[in-house]
């Protein structure tokens, strides 16, 4: 039998053991705690559909409400306003709603909403998550948007700009157009935000 | 009868050998200037946010329905509460003022510069975790900037191709910021980051004492040493530069105080007045900012447009912006350290740098218009061409002769 003990490579083997078992340890114990700072049980359960009656929603006028923590806007357009969104398709980033995720499949037309009367998005900005600010077309000058301002939403952050479809313009930091839920009507007055119906569209 | 008792530690203990090697026996050049104090204030300020800090979480509850009402009773109904908490808040403030100055110490007299890359890169590494701590800190008061300053800062990592959806929503432990996201930032507020930072902070100055000071002149004291091995134109840090950092300490708190009893507030610039309003998810307040000092940053990120359906290249932007700083070391090829033997190149160099990195402070605080990106733009080039064209604009300098002592009046 061959008594040769090579040390280099013995020292190298018990080296590269140590750093694979202990590696494969410390991994092992890191995965409880770095999971243990995704949402909880508690918080993803907190996502159940709202309803809110729009009976009441003149045009023009917008309504806040709270759906999975965050702002859903519903604004009631004129007939003008509809007629109007399709004047400012060059300066927008993605007039044809392309961006498949941004909004479900049966808001992906002009004005991108199942009836055109009511825009429903979710309010938070495509940047950097902020909220942006509705600007009716009359208030314009409020915020320096210009006298071609067509109405629309305006982000404090960072100044991108949506239209009343809630499509982004172009040359703004923020890159896709604002998201419309999942939502469905109940009869002529509710509209249901967080579900969708079979069928609706 | 005291100095057996300092023998039966030393026998235990290294008391004494350390003492002597970081304090007594610690040579430093005798040429310090102004410059030189911010080292020792950062420390100063350090233990002032440690200390107030500890009494704050005695009152402060880490809960989205509690936060504001308690900064509020903090600030009300506890006892000094206010003086403490007016502490803290402008003692974050000085904490980058001091440390700003600090940095452009570095960089005018090369401290960087080998032997002192790794003193360099401890202190950016300290410079990172107080920005963290920093962050993380400003929502605890659960006001209207503190939430949606927290929202724009996490989304920044939404916004990394592919990972980054799960990296934001691990970060904030729900879906948007909310009571889990503020209980973990007080967890890494109050000790996570104490920790990491203090950590940082003695690294920091062991390799600062293995390597020696630099000084003003840019000239290693260690080449020329007398008889007993001690650099000739090297003082021992205690007595002589403890008793020159108390007086700065003295200046320091001087005008700390007259901001802190006077103008704790800072007109908006400390304590932003948006603030004083609870955060309210539904609502982005009209104008947003962060604190002043991550305005050059904040300035950065908002000056590079979306490419490519993505918000990414700003926040690339932002993070290289404190990335090239680390490689300054390496980046800079001229063989001189202080400015004061350095040619014309540096010389512009830094001081358009400076400049930019001032105006896009400036441009950060301010709303979003065509002139101000353009500006923010402009200035952006140059804090970048800085750390670019450095290797190049370096070594093609034409430095001045560096004596071979220190220069002392």
């Amino acid at each position: 039998m061959n008594k040769i003990v090579d040390n280099d490579k013995r020292r190298f083997l018990t080296t590269a053991a140590s750093i694979v078992v202990g590696g494969v340890g410390t991994i092992a114990t890191a995965v409880p705690f770095v999971a243990s700072m995704l949402p909880s049980a508690k918080s993803k359960a907190a996502g159940a559909p709202v309803e809110i009656d729009i009976s009441k929603l003149e045009f023009g006028q917008q309504i806040i409400i709270e759906w999975r923590k965050k702002p859903v806007w519903i604004v009631r357009r004129s007939e003008e306003t509809i007629r109007e969104l399709s004047n400012i398709d060059n300066i927008l980033l993605d007039p044809n709603s392309s961006n498949t995720n941004q909004q479900p499949e049966y808001c992906k037309n002009a004005s991108r909403s199942i009836r055109d009367e009511f825009l429903v998005l979710i309010g938070v900005c495509t940047h950097l998550g902020c909220s942006p600010t509705y600007v009716p077309k009359i208030e314009a000058g409020s915020k320096n948007l210009g006298d071609d301002w067509n109405g629309g939403f305006f982000c404090p952050c960072h100044g991108s700009k949506f239209d009343l479809a809630g499509r982004v313009h172009k040359g703004v930091p923020a890159p896709k157009n604002l998201a419309v839920p999942p939502h469905h009507f109940i009869g002529n007055n509710r509209i249901r935000i967080g579900d969708e119906l079979q069928g609706d569209v | 009868m005291l100095a057996n008792l300092i023998g039966w530690i030393d026998e235990r203990f290294p008391a004494t050998k350390l003492w002597k090697e970081h304090l007594s026996e610690y040579y430093v050049p005798k040429n310090f200037n102004f410059w030189y104090f911010f080292g020792s204030l950062a420390l100063l300020v350090l233990v002032l946010q440690i200390v107030t800090g500890i009494f704050l979480t005695m009152h402060y509850k880490p809960d989205t329905n509690l936060a504001f009402a308690s900064v509020e009773y903090i600030m009300r109904d506890v006892e000094w509460g206010w003086l403490i908490r007016y502490l803290h808040s402008t003692g974050a403030s000085a904490f980058f003022v001091v440390i700003y100055l600090h940095m452009f110490r570095g960089l005018m007299y090369g401290s960087y510069k080998q032997p002192r890359e790794l003193v360099w890169i401890f202190g950016m590494l300290i410079y990172l975790a107080l920005m963290a701590e920093a962050f993380m800190g400003y929502l605890l008061p659960w006001g209207q900037m503190s939430y949606w300053g927290a929202q724009v800062i996490i989304s920044l990592f939404g916004a990394i191709p592919f990972i980054g959806e799960q990296l934001s929503l691990w970060l904030r432990g729900d879906f948007v910021i909310a009571d889990a996201t503020l209980n973990r930032f007080f967890a890494f507020h109050v000790i996570a980051v104490p920790l990491v930072l203090i950590g940082l902070i003695v690294a920091h100055i062991i390799a600062l004492h293995e390597v020696g000071s630099n000084n003003p002149d840019g000239i290693e004291i260690k080449n020329y040493k007398d008889k007993r091995g001690i650099p000739i134109d090297g003082i021992p840090f205690h007595p002589y530069y403890t008793v020159k950092d108390i007086m700065g300490m003295i200046v320091f708190l001087f005008i700390f105080s007259s901001i802190l009893f006077y103008i704790p507030e800072f007109g908006g610039w400390f304590l932003e007045h948006d603030n004083f309003i609870p955060a309210d998810p539904f609502k982005t307040p009209e104008h947003i900012a962060p604190v002043w000092y991550f305005t050059p940053f904040y300035a950065i990120l908002r000056a590079i447009p979306s490419m490519a359906g993505s918000a990414f290249p700003g926040v690339i932007a932002m993070g290289l912006s404190i990335l090239f700083l680390f490689l300054i070391p390496w980046l800079d090829r001229s063989p001189i350290k202080s400015i004061r033997y350095r040619g014309i190149y540096f010389r512009i160099a830094l001081v358009s740098f400076i400049i930019s990195f001032l105006t896009l402070g400036f441009l950060g605080t301010q709303p979003v218009t065509g002139l101000y990106t353009l500006l923010a733009q402009i200035c952006s080039t140059i804090y970048f061409a800085f750390f670019i064209l450095m290797p190049f604009y370096t070594k093609i300098d034409n430095d001045k002769p560096v004596p071979k002592r220190v220069t002392f009046k």
